[in-house]
């Protein structure tokens, strides 16, 4: 049994970008909120992560960290490394990372329309991302924004490019945002729920648009969601994030066969079913804890319907899991004492 | 053991409580350009496409709207044509008053009104209604350059504030405390008294040096409000230097709240223009100016009201004018009141 590294990631070139016991905290009036408590993971090229996990659990908080835009103070990064391409960037200063941004790793977030400026045009936006990193003139910035609008499928783009952000629809505004992370193809984009604010019909374009120009760029992709439906057809690899932490990793589909942590199964009976009709769903018992008093031991001790007197006292490392006879699932960790039954049942 | 769940379209939400998709970032308003070029430029244009389209029948933005707003509103209207008639008046005071207002006949002191002389006489012997129209330049200059001064200082130290925060947030918000508790008249009457000249511009400097906390509160808290929103987030994300953020994504979202204050503002320093010549500390003579014929005229009231009600209701005009016209421009930037 040994500690998950995954900086052994199974690409010749290394990965894209790494993550290395990352720690973010946030100094609030009631005391140190602990968001992130020692994260890994890592992207390489043309691989989708997904990181999954409830809301304060730290996904975002990790993403924020690793596109330099946290708000430092209150924001800290007391311990940890994100290296892209190898350069830990929390070494680097405030001008090259910000040379980073948009050009090499490029984020999508949640709510399209409260993520476009009201009083510019969407052109003007898209058009932003040339002028600030290429120093192209106006109209060829322009020129360039009505190619990426095509680019993501949006009708009459020509015509479109001058108009407000609040004059085009949900999915129209979330395809713009996608547009702007892809304008300078960059390397790796972070997607923080980027379907969350859609209507369900529109998630699954917005997703499959995502998926297909990522193929096309080869790029890394970062997906945080809460919605394990989302993930399931599109990322390669899932982690689990509880408390600041990843409980649980495993390629995608291991992870919704067998689950190796009480707080993924939780999260998986969760789902509604169809062949449950009549039956309540099930929920998991509690809240997600504070981040300035986690709780000692195993963060989701007190939720966990298998926790035990060792849960309260030591934090499990994340393990690599198993098979019984002890042959090694390649990519798949967890965090729990008792990840052998879990998994095993 | 719980099937892969590969349903998409139903949509799992996780979240305890699920994520409310934020309200539009002002509130709903119709956003614009800075400079906006009138709607013509932005031509209509009905939905294009099968999942999207322009919601509004009519795309303008946040400042052609509220022009089409303040155009229909009568209390513009009307306050815009009297400060319009006030500007004039104070660029060309010759166009309706060919006199000059410093010359006097002490004959004809106090005297009531006569043809070609329709307000009358003052204690001095001067024409009233030459006096009353030439001094409207001095209040339109003291409260143009007062409100732009104060506008530009207040919002440029506010808007700093806001957007770094820290130390320099908090040094600024104790000394715009300290110039909060300094008293406007009492002030006045210290500070002016130090410096002679007949000159406006000690009365602007003391005006600004009062009045920029204000609009810098207004300023830092309208661009904290601004800061957090998502796409300013989004522009740092892309890459965007702190000078481009503040400029091109804070400010123009930001800066509505302080021309409606600066409005506002406008008409009171004009009042406190003439409240300071009243008191002697502000103009002084042979500079003309409303506050000055309103002090001048203040022991004869008896005798000689008109003296005194002319300039004074000038005065009162062109105040209400002023805050009219801020009522107006708030109600049209304000989304909330439409």
């Amino acid at each position: 049994m040994t500690i998950i590294d995954n900086t052994t990631a199974d690409v010749p070139s290394g990965p894209l970008l790494e993550v290395r016991d990352l720690h973010v905290e946030f100094h609030t009036r009631d005391g140190v909120a602990k968001a992130v408590n020692g994260v890994n993971y890592s992207v390489s090229a043309g691989e989708t992560l997904a990181v999954l996990g409830e809301s304060g659990s730290g996904k975002s908080v990790t993403a924020q960290a690793v596109m330099g835009i946290l708000d430092m103070p209150p924001g800290r990064i007391p311990r940890g490394e994100i290296f892209f391409r190898g350069q830990d960037m929390l070494k680097m200063s405030n001008e090259e990372r910000r040379l980073i941004r948009g050009q090499k790793i490029a984020m999508i977030f949640q709510d399209a329309l409260s993520s476009l400026n009201p009083v510019l045009s969407v052109g003007y936006q898209l058009g932003e991302m040339f002028r600030v990193h290429l120093g192209l003139s106006k109209k060829e910035a322009k020129a360039r924004s009505i190619e990426l609008m095509d680019r993501v499928r949006i009708p009459a783009a020509r015509e479109r490019v001058n108009d407000y952000p609040h004059q085009f629809s949900g999915g129209m505004r979330q395809r713009i945002m996608i547009a702007m992370a892809l304008a300078l193809e960059p390397d790796l984009i972070i997607a923080d729920e980027p379907t969350t604010a859609l209507d369900v019909t529109v998630q699954a374009q917005v997703m499959d648009l995502l998926a297909e120009l990522q193929r096309e760029y080869h790029m890394g992709l970062i997906l945080i969601t809460h919605d394990l439906g989302v993930v399931a057809d599109v990322a390669d690899k899932i982690a689990v994030m509880y408390a600041g932490r990843i409980v649980e990793t495993a390629p995608v589909h291991e992870l919704y066969k067998r689950p190796a942590h009480p707080y993924t199964r939780g999260l998986l009976d969760s789902i509604p079913r169809l062949d449950q009709k009549g039956q309540e769903l099930y929920a998991i018992k509690g809240l997600p804890p504070n981040l300035t008093r986690i709780p000692a031991g195993c963060a989701f001790n007190p939720r966990c319907p298998a926790a035990q007197d060792i849960c309260r006292t030591e934090i499990p490392a994340l393990l690599s899991v198993t098979e019984r006879d002890g042959t090694e699932l390649p990519g798949r960790g967890s965090a729990c004492h008792f990840w052998k039954e879990t998994i095993h049942g | 053991m719980p099937e892969p769940q590969c349903a998409r379209p139903r949509s799992v939400a996780v979240e305890a409580v699920a994520v409310a998709a934020a309200a539009t970032p002002d509130g709903g308003a119709a956003p614009g350009h800075g400079a906006a070029p009138e709607p013509g430029a932005a031509p209509q244009r009905r939905s294009a496409g099968s999942d999207g389209g322009a919601p509004t029948g009519k795309p303008r933005g946040l400042w052609s709207d509220a022009w089409h707003d303040l155009l229909r509103n009568p209390v513009f209207v009307v306050s815009a044509l009297v400060i319009v008639f006030l500007v004039v008046i104070s660029v060309w005071p010759s166009l309706i008053a060919s006199r000059n207002p410093l010359s006097c006949d002490l004959a004809l002191a106090q005297e009531g009104s006569r043809p070609g002389h329709p307000f009358g006489f003052n204690g001095q012997g001067c024409d009233v209604y030459t006096r009353t129209v030439h001094g409207a330049r001095t209040s339109v200059v003291v409260g143009v350059l007062a409100s732009l001064g104060v506008a530009l200082t207040g919002s440029v130290l506010g808007a700093l504030a806001g957007f770094h925060g820290g130390a320099w947030d908090a040094v600024l918000s104790r000394i715009t405390d300290v110039f909060f508790a300094i008293p406007v008249v009492l002030g006045g009457l210290v500070l002016l008294s130090l410096v002679a000249g007949t000159t406006v511009w000690p009365v602007i400097g003391f005006m600004v040096l009062l009045g920029w906390p204000q609009i810098s509160r207004i300023a830092r808290g309208s661009v904290i409000t601004v800061k957090q929103n998502d796409y300013v987030q989004a522009a740092r994300a892309l890459g965007a230097s702190p000078a481009r953020i503040m400029l091109r994504h804070i400010l123009p979202n930001a800066v509505a709240p302080v021309i409606v204050v600066a409005t506002i503002a406008l008409g009171t320093f004009i009042a406190l223009e003439a409240t300071l010549s009243y008191l002697g500390v502000g103009l002084r003579p042979p500079a003309v100016s409303w506050g000055i014929d309103i002090s001048d005229a203040s022991p004869y009231i008896r005798n000689s009201p008109h003296m005194l009600l002319w300039p004074a209701g000038a005065l009162a005009v062109t105040v209400l004018a002023f805050i009219m016209l801020g009522d107006a421009v708030r109600d049209a930037l304000d989304p909330k009141l439409r």
